[in-house]
């Protein structure tokens, strides 16, 4: 258990700020020896003067022992495993010998965030540079105690070797004299070939599985510290609503409350909304006492909202090319449709849906004065210690923040309601508190994935090839502060379908329009903000279009992509951003060609099945990865569904950096888009979600899970990126395109469960 | 409040709490046994899977009165050392994502593995539908509980 630790210890280092390779991200801020912060979660550990500490990231004592710091939020992608891989492989350290710890929310890491997909590409070269320029430094050392040139020196196994001579000094040796020199310029230090990886490209096991699998890995919800009470704290469930008055002074009498209040809150609906906290000496006390909670609230001027009223006013908006925000148009869509030989129609949506991290949100916060201590399940340090300082007015300065793992973050953590509310708590308090939501809270005050409908139309020429597209995207959205100022209507996150989705390059007449409604639902990003739901809805039309066309959906894709402009530079940089969806950010057809060939070869597409068995392909590019999918897929004649084979084909670049969680990434994100198409969807009423637990909001189970994922990497010669989202977008089209082969019924809303596949 | 003797991983811990209290909270908040995880609180998720004499239950529909004498068995008592062959495999095939859940996945298919040492795929998923991952490594524990067979089951 942890105990309340003493102020991190001063930082005498002195700035050196440098652009480095693969992201320009500024990394360098380069620590004096033995001047490194205490930065492990839950066990804080005084620096020990005399270790060599050349950059924030790596530590070696003179004993040799090798600690890296993993700076990125853990919540199941590995980038606690994979990142220190990549400065152990430049370092040139066995992996066993290294002791990885997670750092604290500081500056001195750069960004912090773990959202986007973007850890990998923003940090994969820098952390190559953190490696390679303490070795340089440790050869230097050696060359220096040897009076040997360095181009004579070679390393191997955390030693410095010299052949000519036959010398050989470990590292830890080595250290003394290190910390004298002066670290080199960023840039000039030669990194490894890759193809001298021992370290990078191989499956490792996440760096904490024997804690995992003994119960000793400790989440945010596992933090304790001497004092603390157990708060939970219950809001409006129509948003933003304000407490009128509560029976606080019945609460106060139940068994083990000790306290009870009113938090006024903010009206920001993803920040510090109004609530009535109750703190007890335990987490079962406190939920108890919840249970005997009565709260009258202003409910506010959105008490009758309800997504049936939604999608009645989606249905009238989308029913016209008008009235919207042309996002894109090119051409004249609606004469060319009137000219086409062949038109489709077809509506598509898809509903909110929760993130639902296992673990249900919570933190430790200790407010003292005007400063704090915090223990949070965090993908996004900096969105929670913003929301302690504009609401709290605690310097951020004064904020220490120890970023757990988390059980799960899937988007959800990006947002710092739950970290504000604890630290409000504690302010008013006085206390250390640990907030513990339910699930029930979890369901009710997410920042949902924002619902969505298309209504889309195609016209086709006598050859089959598509001349006019128009599609009325219609998506919610709240009126907030814009970068102006003032407050005008946002779409939430992912809600804005932009240009560049595959296949609007190659259609000559093209129309798409937004209409943003207006709600009072606090949005947020949900795993592949947008494209988790846009890869549905355009790679389910072109399979229409394919099929309208008396065309193979294979060769359909392959002949739109054919007819795209030249991609970018073989090797260039990832385009900035890279998270929108099938075309924009550097959209390479050919990439996107590489993955859905390769995911067809290994399918052995073109097979025949049996009525009410079938097989079904898409492919998406988001976060700058591409992934093709082909499902094969059985429905029983009463309609039960049964995904029998996904193979996967994913090109994120040259180097997986760990094979055995990347492909854990994409197996993961197979089965978790299936459970969101099958199953998942909320609904508003009265102003409110109504679903309350998990026996309401069903999510997939083992059962379910497709029996046989076969997952192909494509490694082609780009840079490195993420793999926590790409995978989801192209996983519920390819299904479903399965599911018309296999039946012939045509699936454009999520979720499933809700449509009748019986066949006969 | 009310005393209770209670037998967890043969240890005999003694607690002061409501008769009513889950033993998820009473090994959590009281006895900082911490591996045993909270998901929903209402047994559909399976992160609080303890054993009762060796009979898994969800700690969260557990209240502590009902307990008595029966052994209690956390993850953190499911061997000494992480070498039940379910944790060896699954740091062998490098089962976990976030790892939040992977506390009662284990419990669950200790249970399933001293009852079917040699479980089949649908034996597989009858036992563990009940366990929820969020992160969707179901392929993984399916293929954990298999390679533990073959290292040696229930032992």
């Amino acid at each position: 258990m942890n105990t309340v630790t003493k102020p991190g210890l001063d930082r005498r280092g002195f700035l050196k700020f440098s652009a480095l390779a693969g992201g320009g991200l500024l990394l360098g801020y380069y620590l004096k020896s033995g001047d490194l912060a205490a930065a492990e979660v839950g066990q804080p550990t005084a620096a020990t003067l005399g270790d060599f500490a050349p950059n924030a990231f790596i530590r070696i004592s003179p004993s040799g022992e090798v600690t890296i710091i993993a700076h990125k939020p853990e919540m199941g992608q590995g980038i606690r495993t994979s990142l220190p891989m990549v400065v152990a492989e430049e370092l040139d350290v066995d992996w066993a010998s290294v002791k990885i710890q997670a750092g604290m929310f500081d500056s001195v890491y750069g960004s912090q965030s773990a959202g986007g997909s973007t850890s990998t590409p923003t940090s994969y070269a820098p952390m190559r540079q953190m490696g390679a320029t303490a070795r340089a430094m440790l050869v230097e050392a050696a060359a220096q105690t040897w009076s040997v040139p360095a181009s004579e020196c070679t390393t191997a196994s955390g030693a410095v070797l010299h052949a000519a001579s036959g010398r050989k000094a470990t590292y830890g040796s080595l250290v003394a004299k290190a910390t004298t020199l002066t670290p080199p310029a960023a840039g000039s230090v030669t990194l490894k070939d890759p193809k001298d990886f021992k370290i990078v490209g191989k499956r490792l096991p996440g760096y904490q599985n024997a804690d995992i699998v003994t119960g000793k890995a400790l989440f945010g919800i596992d933090q304790k510290v001497p004092g603390m009470l157990y708060a939970v704290f219950e809001k409006c469930p129509v948003f933003g609503g304000k407490v009128v008055s509560a029976n606080l002074d019945k609460i106060k009498t139940l068994p083990g409350v000790k306290q009870v209040f009113v938090i006024e809150g903010t009206t920001n609906l993803t920040g510090l909304m109004p609530g009535v906290a109750i703190l007890a000496d335990s987490t079962y006390a406190a939920l108890s006492a919840r249970k005997q909670l009565e709260v009258k609230w202003d409910e506010g001027p959105h008490a009758a909202d309800s997504t049936a009223e939604f999608d009645k006013k989606a249905a009238a908006i989308g029913a016209k090319m008008e009235g919207g925000t042309s996002v894109r148009n090119e051409g004249d869509a609606a004469a060319a449709m009137a000219g086409a030989a062949k038109v489709v129609e077809a509506a598509y949506s898809y509903p909110f849906i929760s993130h639902t991290n296992l673990e249900p949100q919570n933190t430790l916060a200790y407010v003292q004065g005007d400063r704090v201590e915090v223990w949070s399940p965090t993908q996004n340090p900096g969105a929670g210690t913003g929301l302690i300082t504009s609401a709290l007015g605690i310097p951020a300065a004064n904020i220490k923040l120890h970023i757990t793992r988390s059980g799960g973050g899937f988007g959800r953590r990006l947002s710092g309601d739950y970290m504000v509310e604890a630290a409000a708590i504690s302010q008013k308090a006085g206390v250390p508190v640990k907030l513990q939501w339910s699930r029930e809270d979890d369901l009710q005050h997410d920042h949902f994935r924002p619902g969505g409908h298309h209504f889309l139309k195609a016209g086709l020429d006598a050859s089959g090839k598509i001349v006019a597209w128009q599609n009325h995207a219609v998506t919610y959205g709240t009126m907030a502060a814009g970068r102006g100022g003032g407050m005008s209507l946002q779409a939430g996150s992912g809600g804005a379908l932009g240009a560049g989705q595959f296949p609007d390059a190659v259609v000559p007449n093209f129309h798409l329009m937004q209409t943003v409604m207006e709600c009072n639902i606090p949005m947020g990003p949900w795993r592949a903000p947008g494209n988790c739901a846009f890869g549905y809805v355009l790679q389910g039309f072109v399979d229409e279009l394919a099929v309208a066309a008396g065309k193979d959906p294979l060769q359909f894709r392959l002949d739109l992509l054919a007819a795209y402009p030249a991609p970018p530079a073989p090797g260039a940089a990832p385009a900035g951003g890279g998270r929108g969806g099938g075309g924009g950010g550097g959209f390479s057809a050919s990439r996107a060609r590489g993955v859905l060939a390769l995911a067809a070869e290994k399918a052995g597409w073109g097979k025949k099945f049996a009525k009410g068995q079938g097989a079904g392909l898409a492919f998406h590019f988001s976060h700058q990865g591409y992934v093709a999918y082909v499902a094969e897929v059985t429905v029983s004649r009463a309609g039960t569904l049964k995904v029998d084979r996904v193979v996967a084909a994913v090109d994120v670049g040259r180097q997986i950096v760990n094979p055995s969680g990347a492909e854990n990434q994409v197996e993961g994100s197979i089965i978790d888009a299936l459970g969101v198409a099958m199953y998942q969807e909320l609904t508003l009423d009265k102003g409110r979600m109504v679903k309350g637990n998990l026996a309401e909001y069903p999510m997939i189970r083992m059962p379910q899970a497709p029996a046989k994922i076969e997952i192909h990497f494509l490694t082609s010669d780009n840079n490195p990126t993420g793999l926590g989202e790409p995978a989801v977008p192209p996983l519920a089209p390819a299904v479903a395109n399965a599911i018309f082969a296999a039946t012939g019924k045509r699936l454009r809303q999520f979720p499933w469960s809700k449509s009748d596949l019986s066949w006969a | 409040m009310s005393q209770y003797t209670l037998n967890i991983n043969g240890q005999s811990r003694s607690v002061d709490v409501a008769p009513e209290t889950p033993m998820l909270w009473v090994l959590r908040d009281h006895l900082d046994l911490v591996g045993t995880k909270f998901g929903c609180g209402i047994g559909m998720c399976g992160a609080c899977t303890i054993h009762l004499d060796g009979t898994p239950v969800r700690g969260c529909q557990t209240p502590v009165s009902t307990v008595g004498t029966k052994r209690i068995t956390t993850i953190e008592g499911l061997s000494a050392n992480a070498t039940h062959p379910l944790q060896k495999a699954w740091m062998e095939l490098d089962v976990p994502q976030c790892g939040y859940c992977q506390a009662g996945q284990l419990m669950s298919a200790a249970a399933l593995l001293r009852d079917k040492p040699k479980p089949t795929d649908a034996d597989i998923d009858a036992a563990m539908a009940g366990n929820l991952c969020r992160c969707a490594t179901y392929t993984r524990i399916r293929a954990g509980i298999h390679r533990a067979a073959e290292l040696g089951g229930a032992r």
